[in-house]
């Protein structure tokens, strides 16, 4: 069977209509495919995350990364980041329009089955609950250790005012939560404060907490790497998506 | 920004970055994820001037105990030369 992908850099209009760039990777081929949102973690739009974006492309899936510290200029992913956290954060709401404005993006390809998952690591990974509990464009969302989806009173700040477990009875589409015992940002306490609330409105989600893991146990080029847990999450995360956005599964 | 520790202050000085010397303003200080340090969490130190653009910066990622160390030694330093915190 022919098999191939295109990736390539692009620029699409985010939030309140700002040109922004991405990362975008689709198969070749006529689809239709289901679209997959990825939002890069704390460390920047790097190459971890078009890695990531490539991985979706392969199984399947019409995936966008877009660098949502766009508005912060532009350069290496770690000066752009340093310059992020000096400034107190990527405001939320930015983000919520960048990541609604790609899911737009994805459905209007006329390769797109018009199901769209979001997935996020790190602070990505709280991102992407905010996202699916603050706008009805997903499907399906993955949250990858986000920390600070539990933020008490006095960690809220200017850019990010609320805490998304506020927004929990919003949520609106299935949840997939992938979690590092040893994480200190979410704890397992944390994690149980979300899961509470997210039995108490009903929602439909499925967590894991890995022993013997703690933050960003999927990437390898770091300490935190744990190779059993990343790949079980990882496979655990395309048997999500497949449930929820009706791929073909390819590539698995 | 998973901590979101962070804390910003300015500064009078030099930096040398990628692209040679240049004037610093502000010094961010955070506990959060480094770049490179084999370390989760890391006191990051970035000395910046924001006008010359986010590579105008002079980085660190060091253990807590590597950053109070570099505390001591400051403070020390500044002792033997006679300028004591005011």
């Amino acid at each position: 069977m022919y098999e191939g992908m295109l990736a390539e850099t692009i620029m699409l209009p985010g939030h309140n209509g700002e040109i922004i760039n991405a990362y975008y990777a689709r198969p070749l081929g006529p689809g239709p495919f289901p679209g997959v949102v990825l939002i890069h973690h704390m460390p920047g739009w790097d190459e971890l995350y078009r890695e990531f974006t490539r991985k979706f492309a392969h199984h399947g899936y019409l995936a966008i990364s877009p660098n949502i510290y766009s508005r912060f200029g532009h350069g290496s992913p770690d000066d752009i980041s340093a310059k992020v956290r000096g400034s107190g954060g990527v405001p939320d709401v930015s983000v919520v329009g960048d990541i609604d404005a790609s899911a737009r993006f994805l459905k209007s390809s006329p390769l797109s089955n018009r199901k769209v998952g979001v997935f996020g690591t790190c602070s990505g990974g709280r991102q992407a609950f905010l996202v699916a509990c603050r706008t009805k464009s997903f499907d399906a969302a993955v949250n990858c250790w986000g920390g600070n989806v539990v933020q008490p009173k006095e960690k809220l700040t200017p850019a990010q005012p609320v805490a998304p477990i506020e927004y929990t009875k919003d949520l609106s589409c299935p949840l997939l939560g992938l979690f590092g015992e040893e994480d200190k940002n979410p704890t397992p306490e944390n994690v149980h404060q979300l899961e509470e609330e997210l039995k108490k409105y009903g929602k439909n989600y499925e967590f894991h907490m890995y022993p013997g893991a703690g933050h960003g146990f999927f990437y390898y080029p770091s300490v935190a790497y744990r190779p059993e847990a990343a790949v079980d999450g990882w496979k655990k995360m395309f048997t999500f998506f497949e449930k929820y956005l009706e791929t073909s599964g390819r590539g698995r | 920004m998973c901590t979101g520790i962070v804390e910003t202050a300015e500064v009078s000085g030099s930096g040398k970055g990628p692209r040679g010397w240049f004037k610093l303003e502000h010094v961010n200080v955070s506990y959060d994820h480094p770049n490179d340090a084999s370390f989760e969490h890391a006191l990051n130190i970035d000395f910046v001037n924001p006008n010359e653009g986010p590579s105008a910066r002079v980085a660190v990622e060091l253990s807590p105990e590597s950053a109070r160390t570099l505390v001591k030694a400051i403070l020390g330093v500044l002792t033997q030369a006679g300028l004591p915190m005011a």
